[in-house]
Protein backbone atom coordinates (compact mmCIF):
# COMPACT_ATOMS: atom_id res chain seq x y z
CA UNK A 1 0.00 0.00 0.00
CA UNK A 2 2.54 2.48 1.18
CA UNK A 3 4.50 2.23 -1.93
CA UNK A 4 2.14 0.47 -4.51
CA UNK A 5 -0.64 2.92 -4.24
CA UNK A 6 2.12 6.13 -5.43
CA UNK A 7 3.39 4.13 -8.32
CA UNK A 8 -0.46 3.57 -9.25
CA UNK A 9 -1.38 7.78 -9.18
CA UNK A 10 2.12 8.20 -10.74
CA UNK A 11 1.43 5.44 -13.65
CA UNK A 12 -2.35 6.79 -13.80
CA UNK A 13 -1.43 10.06 -14.09
CA UNK A 14 1.35 9.79 -16.07
CA UNK A 15 -0.90 7.96 -18.77
CA UNK A 16 -3.83 10.23 -18.79
CA UNK A 17 -1.09 13.32 -19.52
CA UNK A 18 0.23 11.01 -22.40
CA UNK A 19 -3.12 9.90 -24.07
CA UNK A 20 -4.61 13.20 -23.72
CA UNK A 21 -1.67 14.62 -25.97
CA UNK A 22 -2.77 12.10 -28.36
CA UNK A 23 -6.77 12.13 -28.41
CA UNK A 24 -7.43 16.35 -29.08
CA UNK A 25 -10.80 17.11 -27.40
CA UNK A 26 -12.50 19.76 -25.44
CA UNK A 27 -12.30 17.00 -22.36
CA UNK A 28 -8.40 16.29 -22.87
CA UNK A 29 -7.68 19.69 -23.02
CA UNK A 30 -9.98 20.45 -19.87
CA UNK A 31 -8.38 17.50 -18.36
CA UNK A 32 -5.11 19.15 -18.75
CA UNK A 33 -5.40 22.38 -17.58
CA UNK A 34 -7.38 21.33 -14.82
CA UNK A 35 -4.75 18.72 -13.74
CA UNK A 36 -1.86 21.37 -14.33
CA UNK A 37 -3.45 23.55 -11.77
CA UNK A 38 -3.51 20.79 -9.50
CA UNK A 39 0.81 20.41 -10.11
CA UNK A 40 0.72 24.06 -9.54
CA UNK A 41 -1.26 23.95 -5.91
CA UNK A 42 0.68 20.57 -5.13
CA UNK A 43 4.21 22.35 -5.73
CA UNK A 44 3.12 25.50 -3.66
CA UNK A 45 2.60 23.21 -0.82
CA UNK A 46 6.03 21.36 -2.00
CA UNK A 47 7.57 24.50 -1.55
CA UNK A 48 6.12 25.26 1.72
CA UNK A 49 6.93 21.97 3.12
CA UNK A 50 10.70 22.71 1.75
CA UNK A 51 11.35 26.52 3.94
CA UNK A 52 9.91 24.92 6.59
CA UNK A 53 12.75 22.01 6.27
CA UNK A 54 15.32 25.21 5.33
CA UNK A 55 14.08 26.40 8.61
CA UNK A 56 13.93 23.46 10.89
CA UNK A 57 17.86 22.68 9.76
CA UNK A 58 19.06 26.51 10.26
CA UNK A 59 17.29 26.55 13.79
CA UNK A 60 19.28 23.40 14.62
CA UNK A 61 22.31 24.50 13.78
CA UNK A 62 21.68 27.67 15.68
CA UNK A 63 20.33 26.27 18.38
CA UNK A 64 23.37 24.13 18.84
CA UNK A 65 25.31 26.70 18.51
CA UNK A 66 27.65 25.65 15.78
CA UNK A 67 30.40 26.27 13.75
CA UNK A 68 29.34 29.59 11.30
CA UNK A 69 26.03 29.39 13.52
CA UNK A 70 25.83 33.42 13.06
CA UNK A 71 25.71 32.80 9.01
CA UNK A 72 22.22 30.53 9.96
CA UNK A 73 20.68 33.06 11.54
CA UNK A 74 21.08 35.64 9.11
CA UNK A 75 19.88 33.38 6.79
CA UNK A 76 16.89 32.25 9.03
CA UNK A 77 16.43 36.23 10.05
CA UNK A 78 16.21 37.61 6.30
CA UNK A 79 14.16 34.84 5.64
CA UNK A 80 11.78 35.65 7.91
CA UNK A 81 11.83 39.51 7.47
CA UNK A 82 11.60 39.09 3.82
CA UNK A 83 8.54 37.11 3.93
CA UNK A 84 6.49 39.20 6.54
CA UNK A 85 7.55 42.39 4.25
CA UNK A 86 6.26 40.57 1.59
CA UNK A 87 2.51 39.34 3.96
CA UNK A 88 1.91 42.23 5.65
CA UNK A 89 3.81 45.20 3.88
CA UNK A 90 2.50 44.35 0.65
CA UNK A 91 3.83 43.52 -2.44
CA UNK A 92 3.07 46.17 -4.55
CA UNK A 93 5.72 48.78 -6.25
CA UNK A 94 7.04 51.12 -3.72
CA UNK A 95 6.50 48.95 -0.80
CA UNK A 96 9.45 47.79 1.31
CA UNK A 97 9.03 44.27 -0.01
CA UNK A 98 10.12 45.52 -3.42
CA UNK A 99 12.30 48.02 -1.56
CA UNK A 100 14.35 45.09 -0.89
CA UNK A 101 14.03 43.18 -4.29
CA UNK A 102 15.91 46.01 -5.66
CA UNK A 103 18.67 47.40 -3.67
CA UNK A 104 19.52 43.82 -2.28
CA UNK A 105 18.31 40.69 -4.16
CA UNK A 106 18.77 41.81 -7.57
CA UNK A 107 22.16 43.34 -7.23
CA UNK A 108 23.57 40.56 -4.79
CA UNK A 109 22.67 38.17 -7.44
CA UNK A 110 24.07 40.14 -10.32
CA UNK A 111 27.05 40.53 -8.75
CA UNK A 112 27.47 36.61 -8.01
CA UNK A 113 26.62 35.66 -11.56
CA UNK A 114 29.24 37.98 -12.29
CA UNK A 115 31.59 36.69 -10.02
CA UNK A 116 31.66 33.98 -12.37
CA UNK A 117 33.63 36.48 -15.20
CA UNK A 118 36.79 36.12 -13.46
CA UNK A 119 36.57 32.16 -12.57
CA UNK A 120 35.79 31.43 -16.25
CA UNK A 121 38.48 33.63 -17.18
CA UNK A 122 41.67 32.22 -14.71
CA UNK A 123 39.88 28.55 -15.79
CA UNK A 124 40.33 29.48 -19.71
CA UNK A 125 43.51 30.62 -18.97
CA UNK A 126 44.84 27.58 -17.20
CA UNK A 127 43.46 25.15 -19.57
CA UNK A 128 42.89 26.72 -22.83
CA UNK A 129 46.04 25.46 -24.21
CA UNK A 130 46.53 24.07 -28.19
CA UNK A 131 47.89 20.73 -27.43
CA UNK A 132 45.98 18.94 -29.97
CA UNK A 133 43.33 19.12 -32.37
CA UNK A 134 40.41 19.10 -30.54
CA UNK A 135 41.84 21.61 -27.65
CA UNK A 136 42.80 23.96 -30.86
CA UNK A 137 39.16 23.71 -32.08
CA UNK A 138 37.45 24.68 -28.63
CA UNK A 139 40.20 27.30 -28.22
CA UNK A 140 39.70 29.02 -31.77
CA UNK A 141 35.84 28.96 -31.16
CA UNK A 142 35.59 30.42 -28.14
CA UNK A 143 38.08 33.54 -29.12
CA UNK A 144 36.12 33.84 -32.13
CA UNK A 145 33.03 34.02 -30.38
CA UNK A 146 34.13 36.16 -27.63
CA UNK A 147 35.56 38.46 -30.22
CA UNK A 148 33.03 38.30 -32.46
CA UNK A 149 30.28 39.78 -29.91
CA UNK A 150 32.45 41.75 -28.21
CA UNK A 151 32.27 45.76 -30.05
CA UNK A 152 35.94 45.61 -31.19
CA UNK A 153 35.58 42.62 -32.77
CA UNK A 154 31.98 43.36 -33.75
CA UNK A 155 33.75 46.11 -36.23
CA UNK A 156 35.91 43.63 -37.90
CA UNK A 157 34.06 41.77 -40.25
CA UNK A 158 35.64 39.11 -40.40
CA UNK A 159 35.61 38.29 -36.64
CA UNK A 160 32.10 39.24 -36.33
CA UNK A 161 30.99 36.76 -40.00
CA UNK A 162 33.21 33.49 -38.48
CA UNK A 163 31.41 33.64 -35.11
CA UNK A 164 28.15 33.91 -36.60
CA UNK A 165 28.80 30.99 -38.88
CA UNK A 166 30.49 28.85 -36.10
CA UNK A 167 27.12 29.94 -34.04
CA UNK A 168 24.13 28.83 -37.01
CA UNK A 169 26.28 26.04 -38.70
CA UNK A 170 29.12 23.51 -36.71
CA UNK A 171 28.19 24.68 -33.37
CA UNK A 172 24.13 24.68 -33.39
CA UNK A 173 23.86 21.04 -35.69
CA UNK A 174 26.32 19.53 -32.40
CA UNK A 175 23.87 21.33 -30.02
CA UNK A 176 20.85 19.61 -31.74
CA UNK A 177 22.62 16.14 -32.00
CA UNK A 178 22.90 17.16 -27.54
CA UNK A 179 19.05 17.87 -27.80
CA UNK A 180 18.27 14.56 -29.58
CA UNK A 181 20.16 12.43 -27.19
CA UNK A 182 18.68 14.60 -24.11
CA UNK A 183 15.41 13.81 -25.44
CA UNK A 184 15.32 10.30 -26.26
CA UNK A 185 16.99 10.05 -22.71
CA UNK A 186 14.19 12.24 -21.18
CA UNK A 187 11.40 10.20 -22.62
CA UNK A 188 13.15 6.45 -21.63
CA UNK A 189 13.48 7.94 -18.03
CA UNK A 190 9.57 9.00 -17.92
CA UNK A 191 8.35 6.23 -19.57
CA UNK A 192 10.75 4.31 -16.54
CA UNK A 193 8.77 6.38 -14.16
CA UNK A 194 5.22 5.92 -15.71
CA UNK A 195 5.97 1.99 -15.72
CA UNK A 196 6.78 2.14 -11.94
CA UNK A 197 10.26 0.14 -13.34
CA UNK A 198 12.47 3.62 -11.83
CA UNK A 199 11.07 4.16 -8.11
CA UNK A 200 13.92 6.01 -6.50
CA UNK A 201 11.60 8.98 -5.91
CA UNK A 202 9.61 6.81 -3.41
CA UNK A 203 12.59 7.16 -1.16
CA UNK A 204 13.74 4.34 1.60
CA UNK A 205 10.93 2.70 3.48
CA UNK B 1 33.98 62.57 -16.64
CA UNK B 2 33.64 64.07 -13.60
CA UNK B 3 36.12 65.31 -11.57
CA UNK B 4 35.80 64.34 -7.84
CA UNK B 5 34.12 61.63 -6.24
CA UNK B 6 30.05 62.53 -5.51
CA UNK B 7 28.44 59.92 -3.76
CA UNK B 8 24.74 59.70 -3.79
CA UNK B 9 22.76 60.72 -0.31
CA UNK B 10 22.71 58.32 1.94
CA UNK B 11 19.47 60.35 3.29
CA UNK B 12 16.74 59.74 0.88
CA UNK B 13 15.08 56.11 0.24
CA UNK B 14 16.45 55.55 -2.83
CA UNK B 15 20.14 56.81 -1.85
CA UNK B 16 19.84 54.56 0.99
CA UNK B 17 18.92 51.84 -1.87
CA UNK B 18 22.22 52.77 -3.95
CA UNK B 19 24.85 52.51 -0.80
CA UNK B 20 22.85 49.30 0.49
CA UNK B 21 23.18 47.64 -2.63
CA UNK B 22 26.93 49.24 -3.32
CA UNK B 23 28.05 47.97 -0.01
CA UNK B 24 26.35 44.33 -0.91
CA UNK B 25 28.02 44.17 -4.48
CA UNK B 26 31.41 45.37 -2.84
CA UNK B 27 31.03 42.26 0.14
CA UNK B 28 30.38 39.71 -2.63
CA UNK B 29 33.54 40.97 -4.88
CA UNK B 30 35.32 40.62 -1.29
CA UNK B 31 35.36 36.87 -2.35
CA UNK B 32 38.00 37.34 -5.12
CA UNK B 33 40.20 38.08 -2.13
CA UNK B 34 39.23 34.92 -0.22
CA UNK B 35 36.64 33.59 1.40
CA UNK B 36 35.67 36.10 4.39
CA UNK B 37 32.56 36.56 7.05
CA UNK B 38 31.69 39.75 5.19
CA UNK B 39 31.43 37.61 1.54
CA UNK B 40 29.64 34.72 4.13
CA UNK B 41 27.56 37.29 5.41
CA UNK B 42 26.01 38.51 2.02
CA UNK B 43 25.45 35.36 0.85
CA UNK B 44 23.83 33.81 3.76
CA UNK B 45 21.51 37.07 3.24
CA UNK B 46 20.68 36.28 0.08
CA UNK B 47 19.62 32.48 0.37
CA UNK B 48 17.09 34.19 3.17
CA UNK B 49 16.12 36.99 0.91
CA UNK B 50 15.60 34.84 -2.14
CA UNK B 51 13.59 32.01 -0.29
CA UNK B 52 11.62 34.60 1.42
CA UNK B 53 11.14 36.31 -2.51
CA UNK B 54 10.22 32.78 -3.92
CA UNK B 55 7.67 32.03 -1.09
CA UNK B 56 5.88 35.00 -1.43
CA UNK B 57 5.42 35.14 -4.85
CA UNK B 58 4.23 31.38 -5.31
CA UNK B 59 1.76 32.26 -2.42
CA UNK B 60 0.65 35.15 -4.79
CA UNK B 61 0.74 33.71 -8.03
CA UNK B 62 -0.63 30.26 -7.29
CA UNK B 63 -2.19 29.57 -3.56
CA UNK B 64 -4.28 32.55 -3.27
CA UNK B 65 -5.86 32.64 -6.65
CA UNK B 66 -5.55 28.79 -7.49
CA UNK B 67 -6.46 27.34 -3.53
CA UNK B 68 -7.37 29.72 -0.74
CA UNK B 69 -9.87 31.73 -2.64
CA UNK B 70 -11.79 29.05 -4.33
CA UNK B 71 -11.87 27.34 -1.25
CA UNK B 72 -13.08 30.32 0.64
CA UNK B 73 -15.83 31.29 -1.44
CA UNK B 74 -16.66 27.46 -1.63
CA UNK B 75 -16.72 27.38 1.97
CA UNK B 76 -18.97 30.48 2.48
CA UNK B 77 -21.33 28.80 -0.24
CA UNK B 78 -21.44 25.68 2.16
CA UNK B 79 -22.81 28.02 5.12
CA UNK B 80 -25.07 29.83 2.91
CA UNK B 81 -23.61 33.30 2.40
CA UNK B 82 -22.07 33.37 -1.26
CA UNK B 83 -23.29 32.10 -4.76
CA UNK B 84 -21.17 29.31 -5.72
CA UNK B 85 -22.78 26.89 -7.53
CA UNK B 86 -21.46 23.27 -6.79
CA UNK B 87 -21.05 21.40 -3.86
CA UNK B 88 -19.18 18.76 -6.05
CA UNK B 89 -16.77 21.57 -7.92
CA UNK B 90 -15.57 22.66 -4.04
CA UNK B 91 -15.21 18.72 -3.38
CA UNK B 92 -12.84 18.53 -6.47
CA UNK B 93 -11.24 21.64 -5.98
CA UNK B 94 -10.40 20.35 -2.07
CA UNK B 95 -8.27 17.13 -3.81
CA UNK B 96 -5.12 19.35 -4.49
CA UNK B 97 -5.21 21.24 -1.29
CA UNK B 98 -5.74 17.70 -0.12
CA UNK B 99 -3.12 16.74 -1.39
CA UNK B 100 -1.00 19.21 -1.23
CA UNK B 101 -1.06 19.19 2.68
CA UNK B 102 -0.47 15.80 2.46
CA UNK B 103 3.64 17.02 1.66
CA UNK B 104 3.74 18.08 5.55
CA UNK B 105 3.31 14.28 6.28
CA UNK B 106 7.17 13.99 5.69
CA UNK B 107 7.72 15.35 9.00
CA UNK B 108 5.98 12.74 11.07
CA UNK B 109 7.72 9.69 10.51
CA UNK B 110 5.17 7.53 11.02
CA UNK B 111 2.86 9.07 7.83
CA UNK B 112 5.88 10.65 6.05
CA UNK B 113 4.80 7.86 2.96
CA UNK B 114 1.59 9.85 2.52
CA UNK B 115 3.32 12.70 1.09
CA UNK B 116 4.85 10.15 -1.50
CA UNK B 117 0.90 10.27 -2.67
CA UNK B 118 1.19 13.92 -3.80
CA UNK B 119 4.47 13.51 -5.15
CA UNK B 120 3.77 10.72 -7.55
CA UNK B 121 1.32 12.62 -8.65
CA UNK B 122 3.41 15.62 -9.43
CA UNK B 123 6.26 13.36 -10.95
CA UNK B 124 3.75 11.20 -13.30
CA UNK B 125 2.62 14.22 -13.85
CA UNK B 126 5.76 15.76 -15.60
CA UNK B 127 6.57 12.28 -16.86
CA UNK B 128 3.42 11.99 -18.91
CA UNK B 129 3.65 15.71 -20.59
CA UNK B 130 7.53 15.11 -20.88
CA UNK B 131 7.13 12.74 -23.57
CA UNK B 132 5.04 14.52 -26.60
CA UNK B 133 6.37 17.84 -25.12
CA UNK B 134 10.22 16.37 -26.06
CA UNK B 135 9.71 14.40 -29.12
CA UNK B 136 8.47 17.33 -30.53
CA UNK B 137 11.05 19.71 -29.94
CA UNK B 138 14.16 17.95 -28.97
CA UNK B 139 13.73 15.05 -31.43
CA UNK B 140 11.05 15.94 -34.33
CA UNK B 141 11.98 20.15 -34.90
CA UNK B 142 15.53 19.38 -34.79
CA UNK B 143 15.59 16.68 -37.57
CA UNK B 144 12.95 19.06 -39.40
CA UNK B 145 15.63 22.16 -39.05
CA UNK B 146 18.50 19.32 -40.07
CA UNK B 147 16.86 18.66 -43.51
CA UNK B 148 15.27 21.78 -44.30
CA UNK B 149 18.66 23.74 -45.58
CA UNK B 150 18.83 21.28 -48.18
CA UNK B 151 14.92 22.35 -49.78
CA UNK B 152 16.50 25.63 -49.83
CA UNK B 153 19.76 25.79 -51.67
CA UNK B 154 20.40 28.67 -53.86
CA UNK B 155 24.16 28.84 -53.84
CA UNK B 156 27.43 26.72 -53.45
CA UNK B 157 27.65 27.78 -49.97
CA UNK B 158 24.05 26.88 -48.92
CA UNK B 159 25.00 23.73 -50.15
CA UNK B 160 28.38 23.16 -48.54
CA UNK B 161 26.46 24.95 -45.20
CA UNK B 162 23.39 22.04 -45.38
CA UNK B 163 26.21 19.89 -45.91
CA UNK B 164 27.82 20.97 -42.53
CA UNK B 165 25.44 20.97 -40.42
CA UNK B 166 24.00 17.44 -41.87
CA UNK B 167 27.50 15.58 -41.23
CA UNK B 168 27.52 17.76 -38.16
CA UNK B 169 24.19 16.34 -36.33
CA UNK B 170 25.46 12.04 -37.47
CA UNK B 171 28.86 12.60 -36.58
CA UNK B 172 27.45 13.86 -33.35
CA UNK B 173 24.65 11.38 -32.77
CA UNK B 174 27.25 8.51 -33.89
CA UNK B 175 30.02 9.85 -31.11
CA UNK B 176 27.01 9.22 -28.40
CA UNK B 177 26.52 5.62 -30.14
CA UNK B 178 28.55 3.69 -27.38
CA UNK B 179 27.34 0.18 -28.12
CA UNK B 180 29.94 -0.16 -30.73
CA UNK B 181 33.30 0.31 -29.99
CA UNK B 182 34.83 3.19 -31.86
CA UNK B 183 37.32 2.54 -34.23
CA UNK B 184 37.87 2.17 -38.10
CA UNK B 185 35.51 3.38 -40.48
CA UNK B 186 32.64 4.01 -37.15
CA UNK B 187 35.80 5.77 -35.50
CA UNK B 188 36.46 8.21 -38.06
CA UNK B 189 32.85 9.57 -37.79
CA UNK B 190 33.19 9.92 -34.47
CA UNK B 191 36.17 11.82 -34.35
CA UNK B 192 34.73 14.28 -36.52
CA UNK B 193 31.64 14.40 -34.42
CA UNK B 194 34.01 15.06 -31.11
CA UNK B 195 35.27 18.12 -33.37
CA UNK B 196 31.79 19.89 -34.04
CA UNK B 197 31.43 18.80 -30.11
CA UNK B 198 34.61 21.11 -29.24
CA UNK B 199 33.09 24.14 -31.71
CA UNK B 200 30.57 23.84 -29.66
CA UNK B 201 31.79 23.76 -26.16
CA UNK B 202 34.17 26.20 -27.28
CA UNK B 203 31.28 28.59 -29.01
CA UNK B 204 28.96 27.81 -25.53
CA UNK B 205 32.29 28.61 -23.07
CA UNK B 206 32.78 32.26 -25.50
CA UNK B 207 28.82 33.21 -24.85
CA UNK B 208 29.22 32.09 -21.33
CA UNK B 209 32.34 34.47 -20.81
CA UNK B 210 30.75 37.75 -22.61
CA UNK B 211 27.67 37.06 -20.85
CA UNK B 212 29.28 37.24 -17.37
CA UNK B 213 31.57 40.10 -18.52
CA UNK B 214 28.39 42.22 -19.08
CA UNK B 215 27.14 41.36 -16.16
CA UNK B 216 30.12 42.96 -14.60
CA UNK B 217 30.30 46.24 -16.87
CA UNK B 218 26.87 46.53 -15.50
CA UNK B 219 27.92 46.08 -11.59
CA UNK B 220 31.54 48.30 -12.24
CA UNK B 221 29.21 50.92 -13.98
CA UNK B 222 26.39 51.27 -10.80
CA UNK B 223 29.35 51.63 -8.44
CA UNK B 224 31.44 54.25 -10.78
CA UNK B 225 28.02 55.83 -11.73
CA UNK B 226 25.38 55.66 -9.66
CA UNK B 227 26.77 55.47 -6.58
CA UNK B 228 30.35 57.42 -6.58
CA UNK B 229 29.33 59.37 -9.65
CA UNK B 230 32.54 59.25 -10.94
CA UNK B 231 30.81 58.77 -14.98
CA UNK B 232 28.45 60.86 -16.32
Amino acid sequence: MRRTFPILVCFSFGMTMLVQFFVPSKLSTDAYNEITNWVQIIYAFALIVGVVGLLKYHFSRVSRRERGWFYNLVTVASLIVMSLLGFIGGRGDGGSFMWVFNNMMAPMQATVFSLLAFFVASAAYRGFLARNLEAFLLLFSAVMIMFGIASVGNAIPPFSDIANWILINPSMTARRGIFIGVGLGTIAVSLRVILGVERTYLGKE
Amino acid sequence: MNSGLICVSLFTADGAGIWIASILTLAIYSFLYKDNPIYRFSESLLIGISVGFLLVTTFDTTLLPKAFEPVGKGLSVMFGIGGFGSIISFIWLLIPVALGLLMFARFVPKYAWMSRVALALYIGFGAGASIPANMQSYILRQIDATIRPFLHIDSFWSLINAIVILAGLISTLFYFFFSKEQKGAFGKITRLGTFYLMIFFGATFGYTVMARISLLIGRLTFLLKDWLGLIS
